[in-house]
């Protein structure tokens, strides 16, 4: 499909939820009539100006929205090329983009009428804006965390008891991301008629991909607004790490129409993408498969088993990636890299000490590829990068990669 | 009219219920899980259906999930999985033999190779977890044409204005899970199932079987009386998963389907 052939690339999803072969609804049979009510009440509440006025008032005083684009002046001067502007979305309330979405999903579950809300997370972030939101509304929240990520993100799973939410390390499979999904889905079948599934990432059966995207949304219509009003253009590349890619989907899709911007994902190439499969790169070293709801891009054997992966980043440890994001791959709309552990560690090192910024090890992702390509760019070249969460909840894992000793 | 059909037939003028059982190819290796799968019809099986293992069964318990594990780890294949099939109908060409899993190991094959080779080795059905009517165009109809049952799965909360669309493009049997949940979770009482078969049964001709939490012969007379009949899967592997001779697990299988067929 050329890419001149296509009017506009945000009309997507298709009723049965299909971004071109990418995404539909990959779920049993005991979730479906759910999965359809949720659709219905999210068509519903998107064309709701009450709902939206909820979300603008929580999103401004509670979450602190919105969020800066700041123009990162040490960083550009150190590389030397392009104009680097990082749109802060670290400073969100919990530290991350991660609430933009759930407070979203929380107030449709409470005009679904559920009192309980489960989620997976990764680096701990998703479940820690879970935990929040769950907390501010008086709703149960019990959080599934793979038995790995919940050693490696210690402070995280503190923070989300802290909340009173309860969190489950899942100990099948690797212990991660993939892992604790599988059994939130368990969870979810089984207490189908009180629960509400809150997905952290731009990925499930529909309408999860397309309603997460909107939710995150939030974060390119303000950067969008703020290049505009800063520089009186467009920015000419906007760039992203990708886990399953909500921040991403978040940036990128109020500009997919504006064919000047280049829009770049990266991806975790963990020890590097080749074929010991080291690295969680789904379009970079995977192929289209089904999983989790949806059709999209993974990592798999030949045989269709699914690979587990590895990133440095417990967020971007996933085999899988957003559907819209498999289309966007596909089309040729966005371009989708990789940076490697070792990388995005020296980029991380570089912000701190030359922005005073201490990002979480995904966004660090996405810094190591501005690294790369900033000192190429002439200096009228705008680049917008999403900080889409602090580093706090990382240094444990730094200072282990580091070789720097943190008992005290 | 697939061996299914023919044996729900006999089952009728025999004024039988259907007992089914499940168990993972390949767990904890290729020539186990063949010698069990040879013996089930002896002890009493109807219909046997046989697990495809893989690493993310989101809608199995851990018996199931564990089952699978074992399956993978020992080298199970989707092509040593429809060649065990292959073997097994050298020595029984009448009972039906269902595959269930999840669609990726399927797609990652090719819808169109995969049912090719499912038909050659002699598979009568396929029951994909997560495959909802929805998704019908992707392997459902395919199979159908294919000359392959394909089993669906109804559940507690697929209410009656839903029902119509699950039963559509579906034939052999209705698989109805007794609980909203995963396999080997708490059982469901016959008194709670009774009047769901009987919903179940108003919107469709096919016969209705009753799977998940049925682990013990009066367990499986229960669910059996007030259905067409009933699936025992993780009481059956865990048993294969806790090491028990060949001879054990059939003992075993033997009584359920006794169970089964007192109803």
């Amino acid at each position: 499909m050329a890419e001149d052939l296509i009017n506009s690339f945000m009309t997507g999803p298709d009723e049965n939820g299909r971004f071109g072969i990418f995404g539909g609804r990959f779920v049993s049979e005991t979730l479906m009539p759910l999965i359809l009510e949720l659709d219905a009440c999210y068509e519903h509440a998107k064309t709701d100006p009450s709902f939206w006025a909820q979300m603008d008032d929580l999103w401004k005083h509670y979450v602190g929205r919105p969020s800066p684009l700041y123009f990162a002046e040490r960083l550009t001067e150190h590389l030397g090329g392009a104009k680097i502007y990082l749109k802060r979305d670290e400073l969100n309330h919990t530290g991350a983009h991660k609430i933009n979405n759930v407070l979203g999903q929380i107030l449709l579950a409470m005009r679904m009428g559920k009192t309980r809300i489960i989620a997976e997370t990764g680096a701990g972030q998703h479940g820690v804006a879970t935990a929040t939101v769950c907390a501010r509304f008086g709703l149960k929240c019990v959080v599934y965390m793979g038995a790995t990520d919940v050693e490696r993100q210690a402070p995280n799973v503190f923070r989300m008891r802290l909340l009173g939410a309860e969190v489950i390390p899942v100990t099948s499979g690797r212990g991660t991301l993939k892992d604790a999904m599988n059994d939130a889905l368990r969870d979810w079948v089984t207490n189908v008629r009180d629960t509400f599934y809150c997905i952290g990432t731009v990925a499930g059966p529909h309408p999860y991909p397309a309603m997460v995207r909107d939710f995150q949304s939030i974060i390119g219509k303000e950067a969008r607004e703020q290049i505009l009003e800063r520089e009186g253009r467009l920015p000419d590349t906007i760039i992203a790490a990708i886990g399953g890619g909500s921040n991403a989907m978040g940036l990128f899709y109020p500009f997919l129409d504006d064919k000047s911007v280049r829009i770049i994902g990266v991806e975790a190439g963990g020890h590097g993408v080749d074929d010991r499969m080291e690295h969680c790169a789904s379009l970079t070293g995977g192929r289209p498969g089904v999983l989790h709801g949806n059709r999209t891009y993974l990592l798999q054997d030949d045989d269709g088993q699914i690979l587990e992966g590895h990133s440095i980043s417990a967020g971007l440890d996933y085999p899988g990636i957003g559907p819209e994001h498999a289309w966007l791959h596909d089309v040729g709309r966005a371009e989708y890299v990789s940076i490697t552990d070792r990388e995005a560690l020296e980029a991380f090192q570089l912000c701190c000490v030359t922005e005073g910024i201490i990002p979480a090890l995904e966004p660090s992702h996405a810094l190591a590829h501005v690294v790369k390509i900033a000192p190429t760019l002439p200096a009228d070249h705008l680049i917008i990068m999403n900080m889409c969460g602090r580093g706090d909840k990382d240094i444990f894992t730094v200072a282990r990669h580091l070789g720097f000793d943190m008992k005290i | 009219m697939t061996r299914i059909d023919d044996t729900f037939a006999r089952l009728r003028a025999e004024g039988k219920k259907a007992f089914v059982a499940y168990i993972m190819a390949g767990d904890p290796d290729l020539e186990t899980s063949l010698a069990v799968m040879r013996g089930l019809p002896a002890a009493g099986v109807d219909i046997i259906e046989l697990g495809m293992p893989f690493t993310d069964p989101m809608a199995d318990g851990l018996t199931i999930q564990l089952a699978g594990q074992r399956a993978l780890d020992g080298g199970q294949t989707l092509q040593k999985t429809l060649d065990m099939v292959a073997e097994f109908r050298k020595g029984d060409a009448t009972t039906p033999v269902v595959m269930m899993g999840y669609y990726n190991p399927i797609y990652s094959r090719g819808v169109d190779r995969f049912l090719a080779d499912a038909k050659a080795a002699g598979i009568d059905g396929l029951i994909v977890v997560d495959l909802p009517p929805e998704e019908d165009v992707e392997l459902c109809i395919p199979a159908q044409a294919a000359g392959i049952n394909f089993i669906r799965l109804a559940t507690p909360t697929t209410d009656n204005k839903r029902l119509p669309k699950v039963m559509q493009n579906t034939s052999g049997f209705v698989y109805y899970v007794s609980i909203t949940g995963i396999t080997g979770a708490a059982a469901a009482e016959a008194a709670d199932v009774g009047p769901e078969v009987a919903r179940i049964k108003a919107a469709t001709d096919l016969p209705v079987i009753v799977g998940f939490g049925i682990t013990t012969p009066e367990a499986a007379e229960r669910i059996a009386g007030v259905a067409d009949g009933c699936v025992v899967g993780s009481a059956i592997v865990k048993l294969v998963g806790e090491g028990r001779p060949v001879a054990e697990v059939l003992a075993r299988v033997a009584e359920l389907a006794a169970g089964a067929h007192r109803a």
